[in-house]
């Protein structure tokens, strides 16, 4: 018996997809993926309505969704990310349902405990085979690690492989295995590869980055964790990057052997790993095409699942061994509250991805931000939205100085030992607002448009609407 | 202790507003090359604003106005005066008449301000032949004048001769600045490094420039700030050296010697010199009494 479907169509048809199920989707392809919104406007054409959209994030390149959102194609959303295309519709209160928002970490550990059950997941494939063993690893459109998709392809009752790039059995190379998957179609193009790389995955030129970044690695080196053994994540901003690099610089120059490196992979983590930082690179998602290529070559470099990484319920995930992790924010208050999931205007442009889950496992987390963004101050007395509780953040870096949170005073002694210029946050906050001026705080509309869940399942706050006026 | 002095262009509130934060010892608000004449008021009002409401946090403030061949430089000095910058750098002095003329006008502002005589420093930027051949007549031409600033792309164009990262072109005018300054008892600060990006150039220079005895160093860009304050800063040996010497001295004064030796060489008075000024560097930037 084949598993080849003919069509998208042909395999929505065969695993019996109806009005009211819930599917599932993976976002390796980042900005380039073509296969969420394909899928969707196929089950539009079947006529099939009031679908869950289970998605681990939503990119720009997604916004065609909106139109299923508002012909009651798509009635409920939950994803770990929405960039500001999809969520300034989402903020304007286009759905009855709120979004749920998950972190990477909690997306597959809600499925595992059957809280978000899925109906069928599509897994966008770079590579497979007939019998539905597949790879980001090869292909046309290669993105590497497919991480996020293990929980899809684990725990969905049934399991789509579409793929742009069919070979013969055996696959020589097996992410998901054969045994999870239900259906396998052949489309012309899954994605464009150069989506992958987002704007955010350069080194920032801007001085005061570079300042910041400096600052951050230094924060690092007087830590007390920066030994062999070591292990490392950063996300992919200008600052964290820059970080990185100084980070590296350190390292080579006290011979620091670290263990692993971890998360969204960047090239500057892979020329970590060249130079001898770390043993590994344990990577959940490629960032860039650098990243891509080393995950398919290097065997130092593995892909992992996001169970492994960052699993409220895997006792020995990744985020549990992590040593230090770089983190952004929009917003932070002067309870170390993190907000990454809104602008300045209480806009949905963004979400937890790895955020939380990182920060609650790493012995440091932390955060880097400007003191201002615009003319809007980045330490408030309340963020808009709590998407990382304070308890879980550890240190602020600034241009303006380093705020320690209070609960780790042996780490602020330790920073202040080094010479490092350690600031109180709400005077980080008082020397902001004598430049900025203090904004008046935002208007909330009145509707819960969607909800920020825990790593472990609790409601951790909402976002309301805003108005077209804002 | 003014290690590092940064440029940045008086018309970016951007950067003014992030002076504090870049690690210089100085930070140079420019009203002059970086501003395009029809800025020239936009530049003044915000300079003049930046250096009255922001707090820089010990970060010295110097101020370049335009040249007195130019219809801008007392109206640059009658807007940032009130809001008392640290020094006031005057770009092509190529004469002691530049500086005196300059120096009047600073005695009336303070007159007219009522601060002391002297309160406005001011440093002589040395960028043509004739500055060059000037240098201890201008350095020793006031009593405000702090330093020498060498500007090495206007002076290589006054010399028809081409840039170059290594400076060959600028020794003589490296070596001058440094004598005529020292002669006069000033201090003298180095050109700028140019590349922005070449992070490995920018330690040459730097270390060139402090072993031609220059104070400090200039910069165009924050990239370059933390080579150029290594440089100048004492390295852990020169401390530990140095607090060998000044513990060698007051041993031999306590046992009533004369003559001190410290491992098999003599300790004489410039030894002694260059011990406490290498002392006082480390004391000021908190290299010492604190735990490493």
């Amino acid at each position: 018996m084949s598993k080849l479907a003919k069509s998208i169509r042909d395999a929505i048809r065969e695993v019996g997809l109806k009005s009211g199920m819930t599917v599932s989707f993976h976002h390796h392809m980042r900005n380039g993926d073509r296969v969420l919104v394909s899928v969707l406007n196929e089950i539009a054409a079947l006529g099939i309505r009031d679908l869950t959209l289970n998605a681990s994030s939503l990119f720009d390149t997604h916004a065609p969704i909106l139109d299923h959102i508002r012909s009651g194609v798509i009635g409920r959303i939950m994803t770990n990310y929405m960039s500001g295309a999809v969520g300034r519709a989402i903020s304007r209160g286009i759905m009855d349902a709120p979004v749920e928002f998950r972190t990477h970490g909690g997306r597959p550990a809600d499925m595992e405990r059957g809280t978000t059950p899925v109906d069928v997941a599509f897994v966008a494939a770079p590579t497979a085979d007939e019998r539905g063993n597949c790879t980001g690893k090869l292909g046309k459109s290669a993105c590497g690690s497919l991480g996020y998709a293990f929980a899809d392809a684990k725990y969905a009752r049934k399991v789509v492989v579409i793929t742009d790039n069919l070979v013969p059995y055996p696959l020589e190379t097996v992410s998901i295995s054969e045994d999870l998957v239900d259906l396998v179609v052949e489309v012309d193009e899954i994605g464009d590869p150069r989506g992958i790389v987002s704007g955010t995955t350069k080194i920032t030129r801007d001085p005061v980055g570079l300042v910041m970044a400096q600052q951050a690695a230094r924060v690092i080196e007087a830590s007390g964790l920066l030994r062999d053994g070591f292990s490392f994540q950063t996300g992919a901003g200008g600052a964290s990057l820059a970080a990185a690099r100084f980070l590296k610089e350190i390292m080579l120059k006290k011979e620091i052997q670290g263990s692993f490196g971890l998360g969204g992979i960047t090239s500057y983590m892979v020329e970590m790993l060249r130079a001898g930082c770390f043993e590994r690179l344990l990577d959940v998602q490629c960032f860039d095409l650098d990243a891509v290529e080393s995950i398919r070559q290097d065997p130092r470099h593995q892909e992992i699942s996001a169970m492994q990484y960052a699993s409220p319920l895997e006792a020995t995930a990744a985020v549990n061994r992590l040593d230090v992790v770089i983190l952004g924010a929009t917003e932070i208050d002067t309870d170390f509250n993190v907000n990454v999931h809104t602008d300045s205007s209480g806009s949905i442009m963004g979400g937890s991805g790895g955020h939380s889950d990182t920060a609650h496992g790493a012995k440091l987390s932390m955060i880097i931000a400007p003191m201002f963004r615009a003319r809007l101050p980045i330490v408030t007395d309340r963020v808009n939205c709590i998407s990382t509780p304070g308890e879980d953040i550890d240190v602020l870096v600034t241009q303006g100085g380093i705020a320690v949170n209070p609960r780790r005073a042996e780490l602020r002694d330790r920073l202040l030992d080094a010479g490092l210029p350690v600031i109180d946050i709400h005077a980080l906050k008082e020397k902001t607002e004598r430049i900025t001026g203090k904004p008046e705080p935002l208007c909330k509309g009145d509707r819960v448009v969607a909800e920020v869940v825990s790593r472990d399942g609790d409601i951790l706050d909402r976002i309301y609407s805003i108005s077209d006026g804002d | 202790m003014r290690r590092s002095m940064l440029f940045l262009p008086g018309n970016n509130p951007n950067m003014l507003i992030n002076a504090a934060c870049l690690g210089a010892d100085a930070v140079i608000f420019d009203l002059e090359d970086a501003v395009a004449p029809a800025e020239k008021d936009a530049a003044r009002i915000l300079v003049r604003n930046a250096l009255r409401s922001m707090d820089f946090e010990g970060t010295e403030t110097v101020v370049r106005i335009n040249s007195v061949d130019t219809p801008y430089w007392q109206e640059d000095l009658r807007q940032v005066l009130p809001e008392r910058p640290n020094v006031i750098l005057l770009p092509k002095a190529s004469t002691p008449s530049d500086v005196l003329l300059v120096d009047a006008f600073l005695s009336d502002m303070e007159r007219e301000l009522g601060v002391e005589e002297g309160t406005f420093l001011l440093m002589p930027l040395i960028e043509t032949a004739l500055g060059v051949e000037n240098a201890y007549l201008i350095a020793s031409s006031a009593p405000r004048i702090c330093a020498l600033f060498l500007g090495a792309e206007d002076l290589t164009a006054d010399l028809c001769c081409t840039r170059t990262k290594e400076g060959r072109e600028i020794e003589y005018a490296r070596a001058r600045l440094v004598v005529a300054a020292r002669a006069a008892g000033k201090d003298v600060y180095d050109t700028p490094f140019t590349d922005v990006s070449d992070d490995e150039g920018i330690v040459t220079d730097a270390n060139l420039a402090r072993a031609l005895g220059f104070t400090g160093k200039a910069s165009i860009s924050p990239r370059h700030v933390d080579a150029i304050n290594a440089a100048f800063s004492p390295t852990e040996r020169e401390i530990r050296y140095a607090l060998e010497v000044l513990e060698a001295i007051n041993r031999a004064k306590s046992e009533g010697k004369g003559a001190v030796s410290l491992h098999g060489k003599m300790i004489d008075a410039p030894i002694v010199a260059r011990a406490e000024r290498t002392l006082a560097a480390a004391e000021s930037l908190g290299l010492i009494g604190r735990k490493v």
